[in-house]
């Protein structure tokens, strides 16, 4: 029961942080240090020779073969690695200890951070660090106080797609597959994911002001059934919802569907194929996804752990793993070494795109937009209520 | 036989289509390994071989195949000695709760899997303790394996009688030897049959494999991670076709074995 | 010996036991607080409801349809075919098991698409048939037909020839014999299959994201309830609903002997 206790205390400070974090999260900033403690924990402040070992807690296809053997050769850290599915399976994990390095997003990053689960990362330590995009860096979901706590890796926004011959004229906002769907009853197509209310929050928090939706993440039960309703009567246009790359895919290549959300590498793939497709994101914004990676306090193999966050956003290994997963690298130089043409197509580096991005965070009952008036909804409750919208 | 000519020839012609339709699904399956298409659709883009090529050099896809071939063996095993000791025990012994045991027996399979498997992965990660792999995969499947090796071993029991048994005892020999000697290869083709379907049960499970697995990957998780991956798509076409060509040795060798027709299911 | 299943009964309570539990927002472990939230949400929800309804419909489509076409294939391997033709047509039946689940549910995607051997015989005739639950019952009883066949054949293999040939001495027709002498004794046999094909798809949650458009079964709420939300004690009181559909099916079924012949 004392194991219980402390998970308890743990998961407070968490959802403080979370809190305080949130009202950053629209415009990036550092979270105000007021009412947030995040453990007072030293940074590394030199690198010795490596341990011999490391391991590696990764989301599906950031750490694969074709650069964790070279880095193992490189360094002569012998890499374990272990992929998780969800952040919270990464918490989980991380929490049970046992992993030197992990690649943590907006929704579970924080959660490490207060729980002191990682450590302040000290940038000095790794060179390839100075290469990455400033507007990646000392934001809400990675940093306490202008104190980076982990080095970012990569991100990617969710475009809207449609096929050229059947979707006239082209759409230029969500409201083709929100109020305009009717027009493609049937051929509509969305991500099959609770996550994707953030979606229709996000149009009802450009499209009705009234409702006073300040952050697609944060949304008080009756922001909440809006969104649902929202999604409801969508429902009734969509001919699938889509969850993998595969089904969109080929639900495009046969005209199956015509308009819908996707990800840059879906539609990169479509086009190669020769179905008529193209993606942008809207200038009201999108949903969207910014990982980080970060070493665990208690890791005993910190400068393994090290070469290896260095050597994750060296120009060749970025670029590798950002071709693999289908997101733009977080370090210009990667371009340089990708297939001609991929970071444009990805807009990497472009500040102005990035700015647009609502990164995909966990909604918790603290409101993240920093209202203490009401409860927000958790993503529990939005779990079911995709649920219930789907039917 | 009652059936007249027409009624056969209708019969036939019914079957005919049957496993037509059975293996329309499949004759794409193979036709789309060769498709230079990297998604899964129809028409068909163009001929290559270059994703035979691929999934031949594809060391993941040989782990994950032998990862299955290990499961499915070792799965195999425990359901043939735990199903053939169950169904003797409630064959020769009349016992208290002999209809409970049965229908323990049936429970796995009956329910759905995914109850199956989320019963066993709240068993192993929260009450146990144990972290997923190699064995939470065999334990899961061996547990719905079991009733196919129990029912058939049942059934021949159930025919044969245990006169032949009595007789050896009677003859003097001991109880290890009436079983090596006039049960086991009384009990031959139904143990072949129920083992190969717990074999190809085990092989292509994916729902109770999901919740017990852990990271270790089987084939079908492997097939699972990667077919939504456009750039593997087509090599899991690939895995899948000769999956379906491979299928026909361990088949074939069964009939072999069981030289007549009681293979699967046949249970006369 | 009986390890495995005590294990199994063990982990089924287990699971029980935690639907009345709840969890934590942040950390999604376990809270042990005893309550009946979980039980009432299911209640009191249509949604639930309609899920429910549509997947045993589903249930009930695919094992009919699966019973209806296995029956001729059986009553011919049993007893037309010769020696060699049945062993020739297990093989066929049997080798569609070991071909991925996944790929054939992908294959029946590539089948229904609006570019696709379906729709293109359709097409002709003015009609549609795409990803829906139509399409998830077609691909569901595809599936899961083999599993119908087996039992079916090894029932109708008993079914001595001289019963038929006594029943058409006494003036039976074919169709009275069928359904006089044949269906009776098949019953069980077609209970066992639909054992099979009634558990397999109250558990299934893959084929029907892959065919069934917007379309979402009893399987999907759970799985979505376990996984993508993290709220174990849901899905397990989720769990509860097949789990009960399938204890009372078996105990229908069991007064047939079907339990005997899986």
């Amino acid at each position: 029961m004392k194991r219980t206790r402390t998970l308890t205390a743990l998961v407070t400070i968490g959802a403080l942080g979370l809190m305080m974090s949130g009202c950053g999260s629209d415009d990036g900033s550092s979270p105000s240090a007021a009412g947030f403690v995040a453990p007072d924990l030293p940074q590394k402040e030199s690198l010795g020779a490596g341990e011999g070992a490391v391991s590696i807690l990764s989301w599906a296809g950031y750490a694969e073969k074709d650069w964790v053997e070279p880095f193992e050769k490189a360094t002569g850290c012998k890499a374990t690695v272990k992929t998780f599915n969800t952040s919270d399976e990464a918490v989980k994990l991380m929490t049970d200890g046992g992993y030197d390095v992990v690649s943590a997003s907006g929704d579970a990053s924080l959660r490490l951070i207060a729980a002191g689960t990682v450590e302040p990362v000290n940038t000095d330590l790794v060179p390839n660090y100075a290469d990455v995009y400033p507007f990646l860096k000392d934001k809400a979901w990675n940093s306490v106080d202008g104190q980076m706590y982990g080095i970012p890796h990569g991100y990617g926004a969710n475009l809207l797609m449609w096929n050229t011959d059947k979707v006239k004229p082209a759409p230029t906002d969500w409201s083709i597959v929100f109020d305009g769907a009717s027009a493609y009853s049937g051929k509509v197509t969305a991500y099959d994911s609770p996550i994707y209310i953030a979606d229709a929050a996000l149009y009802l928090m450009n499209t009705q002001p009234d409702l006073g939706i300040k952050d697609p993440y944060a949304l008080d039960k009756d922001q909440l059934a809006a969104a649902v309703d929202l999604l409801k009567m969508q429902k009734e246009h969509v001919g699938e919802y889509w969850s993998d790359y595969a089904k969109e895919q080929s639900a495009f290549k046969t005209g199956d569907s015509v308009v819908g959300t996707t990800w840059q590498v879906i539609a990169s793939l479509a086009e190669g194929e020769g179905t008529k497709v193209k993606a942008i994101l809207p200038d009201s914004g999108s949903t969207g996804w910014s990982d980080t990676w970060m070493v665990a306090t208690k890791s005993e193999h910190k400068n393994c752990a090290y070469q290896w966050l260095n050597e994750i956003i060296s120009p060749k290994a970025n670029a590798a793993v950002a071709q693999y997963f289908g997101e733009s690298p977080a370090n210009g130089k990667a371009c340089a070494l990708a297939e001609k043409g991929f970071c444009e197509t990805y807009h990497a580096g472009d500040a102005s795109y990035a700015e647009k991005i609502h990164y995909w965070t966990t909604p918790t009952s603290s409101c993240l937009d920093g209202r203490t008036d009401v409860k927000c909804t958790t993503y529990q409750e939005w779990t079911q209520a995709w649920t219930e919208i789907k039917g | 036989m009652i059936l007249s000519r027409t009624a056969k020839a209708a019969l036939a012609a019914v079957t005919g289509l049957v496993l037509l339709v059975i293996y329309a699904p499949l004759a794409l399956v193979v036709v789309n390994s060769f498709n230079t298409s990297r998604s899964f659709s129809w028409p068909p883009d163009g001929f290559t071989t270059k994703w035979w090529n691929v999934a031949w050099r594809n060391t993941e896809v040989r782990d994950a195949l032998g990862l299955s071939l290990q499961v499915a063996a070792v799965s195999t095993v425990i359901s043939l000695v735990l199903g053939t000791m169950a169904a003797l025990a409630l064959q020769r012994y009349r016992f208290f709760g002999r209809d409970a045991v049965s229908l323990l027996i049936i429970l796995p399979i009956a329910l759905p899997g995914i109850v199956t498997g989320l019963a066993f992965q709240s068993l192993f990660k929260s009450m146990l303790g144990i972290d997923l792999g190699f064995w939470t995969i065999v334990v899961a499947h061996a547990t719905f394996c079991i009733v196919t090796v129990f029912n058939n071993v049942l059934a021949r029991l159930r025919r044969v009688g245990g006169n032949l048994e009595e007789a050896s005892m009677d003859l003097g020999a001991g109880t290890f030897t009436t079983f090596r000697l006039v049960t086991f290869p009384m009990l031959r083709s139904a143990l072949l049959a129920g083992g190969l379907l717990a074999f190809a049960l085990s092989f292509d499970e994916i729902i109770v494999t999901t919740f017990t697995s852990g990271t270790s990957r089987t084939l079908p998780i492997w097939i699972l991670d990667h077919m939504f991956r456009p750039n593997d798509a087509p090599v899991v076409n690939v895995v899948a076709a000769a999956l379906i060509f491979a299928s026909i040795i361990p088949i074939w060798i069964a009939q072999r074995l069981s030289q007549g027709n009681e293979l699967v299911g046949a249970k006369t | 010996m009986l390890w495995l299943g005590v294990a199994y009964l063990v982990a089924l309570g287990g699971l029980f036991v935690t639907a009345f539990w709840t969890t934590n927002e942040f950390s999604n472990t376990l809270v042990r607080v005893w309550n009946t939230d979980n039980f009432e949400q299911l209640f009191t929800l249509d949604v639930y409801r309609t899920i429910t309804l549509r997947t045993i419909g589903v249930a009930v489509a695919v094992t009919v349809i699966d019973a209806i076409v296995a029956f001729p294939i059986a009553l011919f391997m049993a007893k037309v075919a010769s020696q060699r033709w049945q062993r020739i047509m297990l093989i066929a039946v049997l080798m569609p098991l070991w071909a991925s689940y996944l790929v054939k549910a992908y294959a029946w995607r590539a089948m229904f698409s609006s570019t696709g051997p379906v729709n293109s015989l359709l097409d002709p005739l003015g009609l549609h048939l795409g990803y829906g639950l139509p399409a998830t019952v077609i691909t569901l009883a595809y599936l899961w037909l083999p599993y119908m066949i087996l039992p079916m054949f090894a029932g109708l293999e008993r079914v001595p020839d001289s019963v038929l040939e006594a029943s058409a001495d006494l003036g039976a027709r074919g169709g009275t014999t069928l359904r006089r002498v044949i269906l009776p004794i098949l019953a069980p046999a077609v209970f066992a299959g639909s054992i099979f094909t009634f558990s397999l798809t109250l558990g299934d949650y893959i084929a029907v994201k892959i065919v069934g458009g917007t379309n979402q079964l009893l399987g999907n709420a759970v799985y979505d309830s376990a996984l993508t939300g993290s709220n174990l004690p849901f899905a397990a009181a989720l769990a509860t609903i097949p789990v009960v559909i399938m204890l009372v099916y078996l105990a229908a079924v069991r007064r047939t002997g079907a339990l005997d012949e899986l």
